[in-house]
């Protein structure tokens, strides 16, 4: 179980950050979401992998802890939150630069319009 | 159990769900509403700040749950500085948003007091993964804040702030995860107690854990291989917003103070003092790339969000020489350097106001209609940030200069300081004399008044260097008893005794 929990975790957060390294929003967004489930599975290993075991103590033979378990639910829902922000700030960037290039507009084909934006930005 | 620390986490938390239920009242409702819950944490900060003065640390259990079970917030000398810091500076920058900032969303309001009551959390709270929860609240609250104000100028550097927050978050996580999986807590006191127990075989993966904060943190505060996200953000952002946002680099530098002298303090046998000897030249050359960044910026807002970086690079030399009087001597140098890049934040906005399509750019442009007044607030800022006689920003470094002993670290900081304080000085009279001396004819169509509050809210924070320096004794005084207190961390683990409600009599 270890093992394969190890390279799922792994798996995860490989991808996750090629993704980020990507210059597109939406594979940033992607890996961003995919690292998030590797932190999340890493942080709930952090209590030890046990099966069958319930979070109460004297419930069964083998307990498990309690704590990353409220650790992951608590992580879960604010990645949760800010994944969905971040689509919406990613949206926002292609309808402001008609271009989902994480750096917005490439630079040296339109720099006019860039310093055009500086001035009417306010 | 002292039901006083809850007040400056529930004042914000009330007063910006009000301003949440109040999207579509009328305006001057709102911000006298707004107004009144920063005064109102001003002067609850100043209440803790006096009950903290007496030298012990008091808790708040959530649930009366006996540490480390529970979480706790805990109450020192130094949370109460930082509070009193950022109130301050909030109730300025909350003043100044009132002269027009705040108009064109309906929940800048509620932000700005979620921002605060994030920052407020992250300064009272005794617990590892409560700080977590912490910054995540201050930075979805700053996301918000950042975008604010329209446009599409700020749309990149957002989406950059965000991205990079948010791995910065999922790195907190896993280091969380590594820390807790060794020594089964989260509480600091607690942590810090069982850091010289930590077995051999598991020494490593504590060690990593601790390191991986310290990029977390090291992000948040901007040190140098982190910090290229910091000046077109700043720069970008609403006056008011980059103003308070003058604290949030100072959030990452407190959580580096408070978990590595207290986790990775004295006590903790073969971790103490982990990745501080990496954080002395890390920090002077922090520094001195934001004193680069200074004298390349084309626009004042750029230098100031520069300034911002060479702060951060000031006060973590002084801190990471590991003294009682290097940390005094960075306590005292925060007061100073949050509280006048803000108002210079706040200047540069004035200023550029006033200037028509030039805005803040360092060029040439008409003649500013309050020339005197500004130039007044600029050359205030300006000397106080650059450190020059006889303003508070002189007796900070020369605290931080007379801190270090003789030695080779002191022939470095000596000298970075001292030439950075130069090169920035040159940094701000190039623009100072720019901005308001070359001017060419003509006129700017549209040269908007200067209104009371503004011009207040500015003058103020920028005249606060003169206030520092009028009460430097007792100032330095506070500060002392500041970093002796949390050079002893044995104390702070007493707060694990703390009887529960119900139990000690």
């Amino acid at each position: 179980m270890e093992l394969a929990f190890a390279l799922a975790i792994g798996a995860l957060t490989a991808s996750g950050v090629y993704l980020l390294l990507r210059a597109r929003t939406f594979p940033v967004v992607v890996g961003l979401t995919l690292l998030s489930y590797g932190v999340n599975l890493f942080l709930f290993s952090s209590g030890r992998l046990v099966s069958g075991g319930q979070p109460i103590i004297g419930s069964t033979a083998a307990y498990s802890d309690p704590l990353p378990q409220a650790l992951v639910l608590t992580a879960i829902v604010i990645g949760f939150a800010m994944t969905a922000f971040v689509v919406v700030l990613a949206l926002r960037n292609l309808a402001d630069n008609d271009d989902d290039h994480v750096d917005g507009r490439q630079s040296g084909t339109d720099s006019k319009l860039d310093s055009a934006e500086e001035v009417t930005g306010k | 159990m002292n039901h006083w620390l809850t007040a400056p986490i529930l004042i914000p938390l009330f007063g910006g769900m009000l301003q949440v239920f109040m999207g579509y009242a009328p305006i001057s409702l709102r911000r006298t509403l707004a107004l009144t819950t920063t005064v109102l944490l001003l002067a609850a900060s100043i209440v803790l700040l006096v009950m903290a003065d007496d030298g012990s640390y008091r808790a708040y259990a959530f649930g009366n749950w006996q540490p480390p079970f529970g979480i706790v917030l805990v109450l020192d000398r130094l949370a109460a500085l930082m509070l009193v810091m950022t109130s301050v500076l909030a109730l300025f920058c909350h003043l100044y948003s009132i002269g027009g900032a705040d108009e064109g969303n309906r929940q800048f309001h509620a932000l700005f007091l979620f921002q605060l009551l994030g920052l407020n959390i992250a300064f009272l709270t005794g617990d590892l993964f409560n700080l977590f929860v912490a910054f995540e609240v201050l930075l979805i609250a700053s996301y918000g804040l950042l975008m604010h104000g329209g446009g599409t100028t700020r749309t990149v550097p957002g989406l950059h702030y965000v991205v990079l927050n948010l791995i910065g978050s999922a790195i907190f996580l896993i280091s969380v995860g590594m820390i807790y999986s060794v020594t089964g807590t989260l509480n600091m006191a607690d942590l810090a107690d069982k850091m010289a127990d930590v077995s051999d075989e598991n020494i490593h993966i504590v060690k990593a854990g601790g390191m991986m904060l310290l990029v977390v943190f090291g992000l948040k505060a901007a040190i140098l291989p982190l910090c290229f996200w910091l000046p077109r953000a700043y720069a970008k952002a609403t006056a008011p917003v980059a103003a308070l946002f003058a604290v949030m680099t100072k959030v990452g530098i407190y959580a580096i103070l408070r978990v590595y002298s207290l986790v990775f303090g004295d006590q903790a046998g073969e971790l103490s003092g982990l990745g501080m000897d990496w954080l002395f030249p890390l920090a002077l050359i922090t520094l001195a790339m934001g004193v680069i960044g200074a004298l390349g910026s084309e626009s004042l807002k750029t230098l100031v969000a520069w300034q911002v970086i060479i702060s951060v690079g000031t006060l973590l030399a002084a801190m990471s020489l590991g003294s009682v009087e290097g940390t005094s001597a960075a306590l005292f140098y925060l007061l100073n350097t949050t509280w006048v890049v803000g108002g210079l934040f706040l200047v540069a906005d004035l200023i550029s106001r006033q200037r028509g399509t030039a805005a803040d750019k360092i060029v040439t442009a008409p003649r500013m209609r309050n020339r005197t007044f500004l130039s007044v607030l600029f050359l205030i800022g300006a000397v106080a940030a650059a450190g020059l006689p006889p303003l508070s920003g002189f007796f900070a470094k020369l605290l931080i200069l007379q801190s270090v002993t003789p030695g080779p670290q002191m022939a470095w900081l000596w000298s970075v300081i001292l030439i950075g304080g130069f090169f920035s000085l040159i940094a701000y009279s190039r623009a100072g004399s720019i901005v308001f001396w070359r001017n060419v004819e003509g006129h700017i169509e549209d040269p908007g008044k200067l209104s009371g509050t503004v011009s207040v809210a500015a003058g103020a924070l920028v005249a606060l260097s003169i206030v520092i320096v009028a009460l430097a004794g007792p100032i330095s005084r506070y500060t002392d008893a500041t970093a002796a207190q949390l050079h002893d961390s044995n104390a702070y683990i007493g707060i694990l005794q703390t009887p529960m409600v119900g139990e000690d009599e």
